[in-house]
């Protein structure tokens, strides 16, 4: 009974470390999608929200759903300020400048965080808390189960809006082909930075989360949770959006075993290490599709 | 050809530029020995010389093959290790300059053999793909540094304890003629016929590859030779330091190698060089501009990336030999001219 408590309450915790995953897998993916870039910055939108949430609760004392509201607003607006920037200028470059660049806007994030609110950690305040669960001998926290439930919601909503609402319609017609969607009277650039929206949106809602379960904020957080996360996108299937949800998960689950059997040292060995076996035996991903390279 | 360049023939071009590299080093050891330049300076000199040679060696994945690896820091991390765990062991039982010859060596093999274990499958991708596969492995090497002693069950590279006690035997010759050496190899291989294959699969892949090239052996190559040579940077910078830590090879650490490599502009030799001593003395010259280093490195890399894509230098690279037979070029041109405005 023990040994099933323990795997049913290391699956919690795993679904629960992938639900913010898979939210941040969901603004690679889609914007992998879409412009097929790389975005390596959205890692650092992340820790961009976890600060915001820091300064409206900690510095400034406001209630909590003022600094998720102020952390969500903050991260969009920053997503669509990136893009239109630094991404905007180079849409018709080589792909090699545009990777660059989002190496560059990532590091800029990183360090000018680094430069304004100094190198060490912040302690997080408690943004939600409540009794925890117990169903028999497993205990859920409740934040463990706030985080399952609106990652969930949030992914529901987003699955709407892509597959029902006329701009998620836009967004796919651009993903499949921009210079067909543009002869059909869809505005490119509003779509792209729609696109940016959302994904940023999901990754204010990540941080969120992410600052609910580990209270800590610190500049360089989102460069390890980011690539996680594109892990989990390219697991799932880059460009897919129910793929990057599937990768989140399993990235979030794998993690939280490997740290359950006292390989928790070698946790980022093994994410990365599933990255070059999906790589190597499906580069597409569990859900992607294969794409044949005409000359 | 310009009408009035001399041309230089071969054997002679070798020799202006054995003398020209002569000429700089016994300048800078002159003014070294005069006290000009103190044991301070001494270093950073070192220190540039560590980074031109990542430079130059990122240079040729980078900008001749056109690949974007996002591990060199790894390769580099395996060459250090590898000479450090090397001196330690044979201190004091071999002579100095052996023991420093072998180690540089031993570096540059056993990069090479992590390159090509990496390259083989990483370069079976492209582009993105590429990138985030060689981050991986660059990032799975430096956990591995960190965590292989409790494996091993014996102390070997001592985690983040760092690797401590390694002599300190890089002196400025020692890193200058390693940067001679990697310049000249990489610049005749690149006007070789290997070097030409190298060229053509940058500009387009699929047409060099039905023009006969075996793509992924080039590639592989490319790729070997450049972890090779980082593996020497790393054996230069762990006889620099003296302490090996696996957080100084990290993903920043790559990243600050590609910023030279993109701000040098891609494909160009000299860019690399000039970058890479330009960005390692500036720190180090301005104490000020320290802290701000890395937010001033990423919006040069962004505002390079917009304004002028193929770096400052773009693919242009300086040949000292050319030059001079420029000038001889147009003195002899204006002699010509005059007399031929006596006549």
């Amino acid at each position: 009974m023990s040994v099933l408590s323990m795997i049913v309450s290391q699956l919690i915790n795993g679904l629960q470390s992938g639900s913010v995953y898979a939210l941040i897998a969901l603004g690679y993916s889609m914007v992998y999608g879409i412009i097929m870039l790389l975005n390596f910055a959205h890692g650092d939108i992340i820790m961009v929200g976890a600060y915001i949430v820091w300064v409206t609760m900690s510095v400034l004392g406001l209630p909590p759903a003022v600094g998720i509201i102020a952390a969500v607003a903050g991260c969009t607006l920053l997503g669509v300020i990136i893009e239109k920037v630094a991404y905007t200028p180079l849409r018709k470059s080589p792909r090699l400048s545009l990777l660059i660049t989002a190496i560059g806007v990532s590091f800029f994030l990183q360090n000018i965080a680094q430069l304004i609110i100094g190198a060490g950690s912040k302690t997080m305040p408690a943004i939600v808390s409540g009794p925890n669960l117990y169903i028999g001998s497993v205990n859920l926290s409740f934040v463990a189960i706030v985080t399952i439930v609106v990652s969930l919601i949030s992914m529901a909503i987003l699955t709407i809006l892509v597959q029902k609402t006329k701009m998620g319609k836009a967004m796919r017609a651009v993903s499949e082909d921009m210079g067909t969607a543009q002869l059909m009277g869809i505005s490119v650039n509003k779509t792209i930075s729609f696109t940016f929206a959302i994904g940023s949106a999901l990754a204010g809602i990540g941080a969120v989360l992410y600052s609910c379960a580990y209270p800590q904020a610190s500049p360089t957080m989102g460069s390890m949770l980011g690539l996680k996360a594109f892990v989990a996108a390219v697991l799932g299937g880059i460009g897919s959006i129910p793929g990057a949800m599937i990768g989140g998960f399993a990235i979030g689950i794998l993690e939280a075993f490997v740290s359950a059997v006292g390989l928790s040292v070698w946790k980022d060995g093994v994410v990365f290490a599933i990255l070059i076996l999906v790589l190597l035996i499906k580069p597409t991903g569990i859900m992607g599709r294969e794409i044949k390279e005409k000359v | 050809m310009k009408k009035n360049t001399v041309h230089i023939p071969m054997p002679i071009r070798y020799l202006i530029n054995a003398a020209a590299i002569a000429a700089i080093y016994l300048i800078i050891s002159a003014l070294s020995s005069a006290g000009v330049i103190t044991n301070y300076y001494t270093k950073i000199l070192i220190l540039i010389c560590i980074n031109i040679i990542l430079a130059v060696s990122l240079n040729l994945v980078t900008g001749y093959l056109g690949q974007l690896p996002l591990g060199h820091a790894g390769f580099m991390a395996v060459g250090a290790y590898a000479s450090g765990i090397f001196m330690r062991a044979v201190s004091g039982s071999m002579p100095t300059g052996l023991a420093v010859f072998l180690s540089l060596i031993l570096a540059a093999i056993v990069a090479g053999i992590f390159g090509f274990i990496i390259g083989i499958p990483a370069l079976r991708l492209k582009g993105d793909y590429l990138a985030i596969i060689t981050l991986g492995f660059g990032e799975i090497i430096r956990v591995v540094l960190l965590n292989i002693d409790s494996v091993l069950g014996f102390n070997f590279t001592y985690g983040a304890a760092s690797l401590k006690n390694i002599p300190k035997t890089t002196t400025f010759t020692l890193a200058f003629i390693c940067v001679v050496v990697v310049c000249f190899l990489i610049h005749t291989m690149m006007k070789s016929r290997y070097g030409r294959a190298i060229l053509s699969i940058r500009e387009n892949e699929i047409a060099s590859e039905s023009c006969g090239i075996r793509t992924t052996y080039f590639k592989t190559m490319a790729f070997v030779v450049s972890a090779a040579f980082a593996g020497v940077a790393g054996s230069l910078y762990a006889g620099y330091l003296g302490i090996l830590n696996p957080a100084n090879f990290g993903f920043m650490k790559s990243i600050e190698i590609l910023v030279m490599v993109v701000l040098g502009g891609m494909g160009s030799m000299i860019g690399s060089v000039v970058s890479a001593a330009v960005l390692s003395a500036l720190p180090e010259v301005l104490r000020a501009f320290a802290d701000y280093r890395m937010v001033a490195y990423s919006l040069l890399l962004i505002l390079v990336m917009i304004f002028k894509p193929s770096g400052l230098m773009g693919t242009y690279d300086f040949s000292f030999t050319n030059l001079i037979g420029r000038l001889i070029g147009r003195i002899s041109g204006k002699r010509t001219a005059r007399k031929e405005s006596a006549e």
